[in-house]
């Protein structure tokens, strides 16, 4: 069983949460390339009929269950989990650079004294060797590194870097259910409590779509029109970190460089000059397009299409015409 | 209160990148160096726990001599004593290692709080506060965007953003708090400030100084093996779409229909 690629998969109320299949996705590539087998493991409670979901993405499935790890918890997790790693010794394990991953997966690659390339844009396997993409320095550029030294090697993948493809069949996984040892005392950091966002919104890191606003919309007032244009287009919500430090928006809205990084399908920018630190979360995105009243906003010199104007008499025009769009198909 | 809190210098977010002649890293020439950003609003955390509940804040920075400046900008801000981990051996240390360092450093000091960064805006990792605790023992609660020390001084509420919501945790102290933007605003050094940070306290430390054994640490330890650098693809600045606007917007969703297929 040792040397396998092992998927940390992640769920939310029971169902396997999307960054799983861009990462399992990975991981088939990554295991047949290196001609070894691929596993994934799903933790919860009551997350049984995951496991068998699962077995239809990856040879092997390992399966925690307990009431203990019902949320997620880091000091829950990291012992489950790394008993499961010392027990069976992957040569790698892959998972999201989500907020879980982000937070669980320094700790447990400490845990089992393995190396771990966070926040990679990719992975790939050249002459044997595990090589990531690392994009460093505010995305101004991006490392080539590969992975060396013993032990269990860990790569944390950003949501979006993969499209996730079913397998062509069923890979009929064998379910493994494993013992989680995990008693209440173990987990110290409880949560408390959780403060849900706004019913319905889009989560910006898994977003198809962005639309987002700067200082330009001049006020919480002014950004309306914004989000006017986002719900037709099914979009989220992002924003500069003028308009959250103006607290016209929270923090969670805000894209950049000490916001989130981004890399949707379509990505539009109202109201944004496209500073430096701007572009650093979401200048991978695939479309870029620009609204902006100065011609020579730097925003215009990463965008594919611009718009030169003023955004309050654009977006209701644009919301207008998507919603001409949609209604022909 | 025993308050730690752990800095990186790095480049300015604003400063132009380039790759050395190796292509391997970047040119240090013509860069500035600051505070990482999260960490200032880890050590403003700390000063603001500090005025409320009394006690000292140590900052532990690990990296070459400038980063004494660094440790500087923090002392000017309020902080009260340094400790620089400063040693030859130490270049291209990977964070395991970077947080090995700092958790023996931290063992040499009292301490009911660690702060450090969310991450590191330059090598992007992430990874060494919640390392530190690991290493420590101690609980953590990463990306706080909101912080508060119980009455007793015991334990502290955090609120940490996850996808499309807030989680409010409870940790016992002492713990490793990482800080979130927008956890606080944090301060400039005043000038009686940066008077002041010229005589504070900079103790220098050595791996040997540390107990930990050099062979352990540096480029050969590492993890990782940098292959090269390479700049992201340039995004060819696109097209202006002309025209009076309801015209330009009908053939900007025409476009983005029908030629990018992304709508
Ligand atoms: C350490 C550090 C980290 C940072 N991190 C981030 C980050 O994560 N994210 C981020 O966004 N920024 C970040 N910044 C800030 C960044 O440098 C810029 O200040 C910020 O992005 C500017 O926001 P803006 O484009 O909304 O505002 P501005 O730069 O003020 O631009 C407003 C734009 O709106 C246009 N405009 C005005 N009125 C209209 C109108 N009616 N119609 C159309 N266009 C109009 C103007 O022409 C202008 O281009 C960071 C800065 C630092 C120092
Ligand atoms: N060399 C260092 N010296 C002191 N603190 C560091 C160092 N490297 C990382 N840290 C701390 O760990 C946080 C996250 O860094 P990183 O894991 O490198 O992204 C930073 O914000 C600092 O608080």
């Amino acid at each position: 069983m040792a040397g396998e690629v092992l998927v940390l998969c992640e769920q939310a109320d029971g169902k396997l949460k999307i960054i799983s299949n861009e990462i399992l996705t990975k991981g088939r590539e990554i295991s047949a390339t290196l001609g070894t087998e691929l596993a994934a493991v799903i933790v919860g409670s009551g997350v049984e009929p995951l496991g068998q979901e699962l077995s239809n993405w990856a040879n092997r499935v390992f399966v925690i269950d307990s009431p203990q790890l019902a949320s997620y918890s880091t000091d829950g997790y990291t012992k489950a989990l790394g008993r499961l790693l010392t027990e069976q010794q992957p040569r790698l394990v892959l998972c999201g650079a989500s907020s879980q991953g982000r937070d669980l997966v320094p700790r447990l690659a400490a845990r089992v004294k393995g190396g771990l390339a966070s926040n990679c844009s990719d992975l790939k396997v050249e002459d044997g060797r595990l090589v990531t993409t690392r994009p460093v320095y505010g995305e101004k550029t991006y490392a080539q590194v590969a992975l060396k030294g013993e032990g269990i090697q860990f790569v944390s993948i950003r949501p979006k870097a993969v499209v996730p493809v079913e397998p062509e069949a069923p890979m009929g996984g064998e379910v493994v259910k494993m013992e989680a040892d995990v008693a209440p005392e173990d987990i110290r950091t409880k949560v408390v409590d959780v403060l849900k966002g706004v019913e319905g919104m889009i989560e910006l890191t898994e977003a198809d779509i962005i639309v987002s606003g700067g200082r330009g919309t001049k006020g919480e007032e002014g950004f309306g029109c914004v989000e006017e244009l986002a719900k037709e287009l099914n979009a989220a919500v992002g924003a500069s970190r003028s308009v959250v430090d103006a607290g016209w928006k929270a923090h969670s809205y805000q894209v950049g460089q000490t916001g989130k990084v981004v890399s949707p399908q379509l990505y539009i920018a109202t109201g944004i000059s496209g500073a430096i630190q701007h572009l650093a979360g979401m200048r991978t995105s695939k479309v870029i397009v620009a609204i902006n009243k100065d011609s020579e906003a730097p925003i215009f010199k990463v965008a594919d299409y611009g718009i030169v104007a003023d955004l309050f008499k654009a977006c209701p025009l644009l919301t207008e015409e998507i919603r001409k769009l949609k209604a022909q198909q | 209160m025993n308050i730690v809190v752990c800095i990186k210098q790095v480049p300015d977010t604003a400063a132009t990148i380039k790759l050395d002649p190796s292509g391997k890293s970047i040119s240090e020439e013509n860069i500035a160096y600051v505070m990482n950003p999260y960490d200032e609003w880890a050590v403003e955390e700390a000063l603001q726990t500090k005025e409320k509940f009394g006690g000292e804040v140590v900052l532990v920075t690990m990296g070459p001599d400038r980063a004494e400046e660094t440790l500087r900008t923090g002392l000017a801000m309020g902080a009260d004593r340094g400790i620089h981990v400063v040693d030859p051996q130490l270049a291209g240390t990977d964070y395991f290692g970077t947080a090995r360092v700092l958790a023996a450093a931290i063992k040499t000091i009292p301490h009911n709080i660690i702060f450090c960064g969310k991450v590191a805006v330059d090598d992007n990792a992430g990874q060494v506060g919640p390392q530190i605790a690991e290493l420590l023992g101690i609980p953590q609660v990463t990306a706080a965007a909101e912080f508060e020390m119980a009455q007793d001084g015991n334990s502290a509420k955090a609120h940490r953003e996850v996808e499309s919501a807030m989680e409010v945790l409870e940790t016992p102290l002492p713990a490793v708090i990482t800080a979130e933007k927008d956890l606080n605003q944090p301060r400039y050094p005043s000038l009686p400030g940066i008077m002041k940070a010229k005589t504070k306290e900079v103790k220098k430390m050595t791996l040997a100084d540390l107990g930990l054994n050099p062979a352990e640490f540096g480029a050969a330890a590492s993890r990782f093996e940098v292959l090269g650098m390479s700049m992201p693809p340039k995004r060819e600045g696109g097209r202006i779409i002309e025209g009076e606007l309801p015209e330009a917007v009908k053939e900007l969703v025409r476009l983005l229909h029908e030629e990018a297929k992304v709508i």
